[in-house]
């Protein structure tokens, strides 16, 4: 969604076949990775799939096992991280509580051979870009959860390090100052032309903040892309659950010459492009995925030349602007779900209703892993 | 209703019968009578001059200060390499060294003044002095000293010390910026607990000093001759008050510390 300028030929960073053993748990399990620069990159993930070790990989928290991480073309093994590029938004935000906000945000600056009036200026123009103008002398107990946010991310990028690395830096906010705060880091981000690593566990503040996406499970990438592509070209069964809601219907998938055929349970038979078997294609008993707002209840007076399945409603979940339908289908274990939006005129059906399901052989996703 | 009352009765009686022998130290300090019995005969100061002109007192309490000083300070700092060690991840043994340190706790201190005088005689066959009374102070302060700092350690978040480091700082840096002055409050509170611990203490100074006895060994040599009661009457009123301003002043330490790193106070050691 972010429109980024054509980048430059080499990442800014770099890993190849990190590994990192603890004993004998094994959190990452070869990771290879480019990063370019100005890319709001995120790694998303369950809790435990080595999401926020890599991240302190790259801080320089953790030494990897093994592999090579190299950051704007010089290798990091064995620099501390003082002696790196990089600065990090720690979960706990780590606002020194002995220390004024203007001390938090200059902490950096102890080294800096400016003069005394050019960093106060410094720390002054940090404290203003987060929206904290004025707010130099608070006790840094004193504040609140977003307000300990933005002070911790003055005091990272008044260092205007090579990239900022966050560590799920909105999960401690409430819903409301979460989305807030979500747009004001991607303008952030764009206005500082900074490399932001995001690491999350919320598929939507992932797809809303993030140019790329990798998708991690137990210490390896699943899937790497940028949010449209992986929501709706999912490469398996577990990045397809793992991000929005995906029916997954049972299907014999099979080559006819070069086309892919699918014959899936409760809808029919079907033909896809092979941009739609992003993981590949397994002949035989395999799965079909389905976007519950790619499927849509046609009410009663309502035709379409788009293909059709007959069901009952079994569920109804009224969101407000959106009515989440499962509807039974002949011949499928589990009812699909179909999100319907709630335009004028239209009703909310009940249970037990008996109703049709429109669906296009274009959003089928199949996913043989 | 009754049984709070029954307990709150029981609760009075109780902190008279603990503190009420040490309100009579100064009752007979001040009272005009070398001997120690009612009735009361007089008001006087005369023990506190007495007390300011014995020179072999002097003597003892300077000992003594000199040996307090020292094993706080000693203490102190293997009571913060320990804590510091000890908050951070696990590491092999932790809690077995931890429970060898703490041991001395719970260990009869004669049986520690024993065992410490057969290995300083007959083990490594040094001479009894100040520094071995020292030795054995720090081993029964130590433990006192990491209750208090590891609860001043186990405040932190873990994330500040890498934040400091994040931010250009050395590991040393990032300790002695962040770290040390948020657990400053536990340290001040460590240095007078283990400083009382080491004035108050008699058992192992009694078996461990050498020429120079510290003050609670002096006092204990003045009691064999009764015309010295008083004025050991007023040595103690003197020491209780001393006891008693240290304490409120490291429990004061404590409590600032637990408000500067912005935490509710979980109840403290004392």
């Amino acid at each position: 969604m972010n429109v980024q300028s054509k980048p430059p030929a080499t990442p800014l960073i770099q890993l190849r076949g990190i590994h990192k053993h603890y004993g004998d748990y094994h959190a990452l399990r070869g990771i290879d990775l480019e990063i370019r620069q100005g890319e709001f990159f995120s790694l998303l993930g369950p809790s435990g799939c080595g999401k926020t070790t890599l991240l302190r990989t790259i801080a320089g928290f953790e030494q990897p096992s093994s592999g090579q991480l190299v950051i704007d073309g010089k290798d990091m093994s064995g620099v501390p991280p003082n002696h790196r590029p990089t600065n990090m938004v720690f979960q706990s935000y780590a606002i020194f509580p002995h220390l004024t906000v203007a001390e938090n945000v200059g902490f950096g600056l102890r080294r800096d051979p400016r003069p005394k009036e050019q960093r106060a200026r410094a720390v002054a123009e940090a404290l203003e870009m987060v929206g904290l103008g004025g707010y130099g002398n608070r006790a840094a107990h004193a504040l609140s959860g977003g307000q300990r946010q933005r002070v911790a991310l003055a005091r990272a990028l008044i260092l205007k390090p090579k990239v900022l690395l966050l560590d799920e830096p909105l999960s401690a906010l409430d819903k409301k100052l979460r989305e807030n705060m979500q747009v004001e880091l991607i303008r952030l981000q764009r206005n500082v032309g900074i490399t932001f690593i995001l690491v999350t566990h919320d598929q939507e503040e992932a797809l809303v903040m993030s140019d790329r996406i990798a998708v991690m499970f137990e210490g390896a990438i699943g899937q790497m892309a940028d949010p449209e592509t992986l929501y709706r070209r999912p490469n398996s069964r577990r990045v397809a659950e793992f991000i929005g809601k995906m029916n997954l219907l049972p299907a014999e998938v099979g080559m006819e010459g070069n086309r892919i055929v699918v014959e899936v349970a409760g809808l029919g038979r079907g033909a896809v492009e092979p941009d739609q078997a992003p993981g590949g294609v397994i002949e035989g008993n395999s799965t079909v995925g389905i976007r519950p707002e790619t499927l849509s209840l046609l009410f009663p007076g309502e035709t379409t030349d788009r293909r059709v399945a007959e069901g009952v409603v079994d569920e109804v979940v009224y969101y407000g602007d959106m009515t989440y339908y499962d509807v039974r289908i002949p011949g499928v274990e589990e009812p699909l779900t179909i999100s319907m939006k709630n335009l004028i005129g239209r009703p909310v059906l009940d249970v037990g209703t008996p109703t049709k399901v429109a669906w296009d052989e274009r959003s089928l996703v199949v996913l043989s892993r | 209703m009754m049984r709070g009352g029954w307990l709150r009765a029981y609760a009075l009686l109780y902190l008279v019968f603990l503190f009420a022998p040490i309100l009579l130290l100064p009752l007979f300090a001040f009272n005009d009578a070398s001997v120690i019995a009612f009735p009361l005969t007089g008001f006087t100061t005369h023990w506190f001059q007495e007390l300011w002109t014995t020179e072999a007192l002097h003597q003892a309490l300077r000992n003594s200060l000199v040996i307090a000083v020292l094993n706080s300070l000693i203490a102190t700092l293997l009571g913060v390499c320990a804590a510091r060690a000890t908050s951070g991840p696990a590491f092999p043994g932790k809690r077995g060294i931890l429970g060898f340190i703490m041991l001395p706790l719970v260990l009869p201190e004669i049986v520690i003044a024993v065992s410490l005088l057969v290995v300083v005689r007959q083990v490594l066959d040094l001479q009894l002095s100040n520094v071995t009374v020292i030795l054995a102070h720090v081993v029964i302060s130590l433990p006192f000293s990491i209750a208090i700092l590891n609860g001043a350690f186990a405040n932190l978040d873990p994330a500040f010390e890498e934040a400091a480091q994040d931010l250009g700082e050395t590991r040393w840096g990032a300790f002695r910026l962040v770290t040390l002055p948020l657990v400053f409050p536990g340290i001040i509170s460590s240095l007078l607990i283990c400083f009382i611990i080491s004035l108050d203490d008699f058992v192992l100074a009694q078996f461990l000093t050498g020429a120079n006895p510290t003050l609670p060994v002096y006092i204990y040599g003045l009691t064999r001759f009764v015309k010295s009661l008083p004025v050991i009457m007023a040595l103690g009123t003197l020491l209780v008050a001393l006891s008693i301003t240290l304490l409120v002043i490291a429990e004061y330490f404590r409590r600032r510390g637990v408000a500067r790193a912005g935490l509710k106070d979980s109840g403290g050691f004392l």
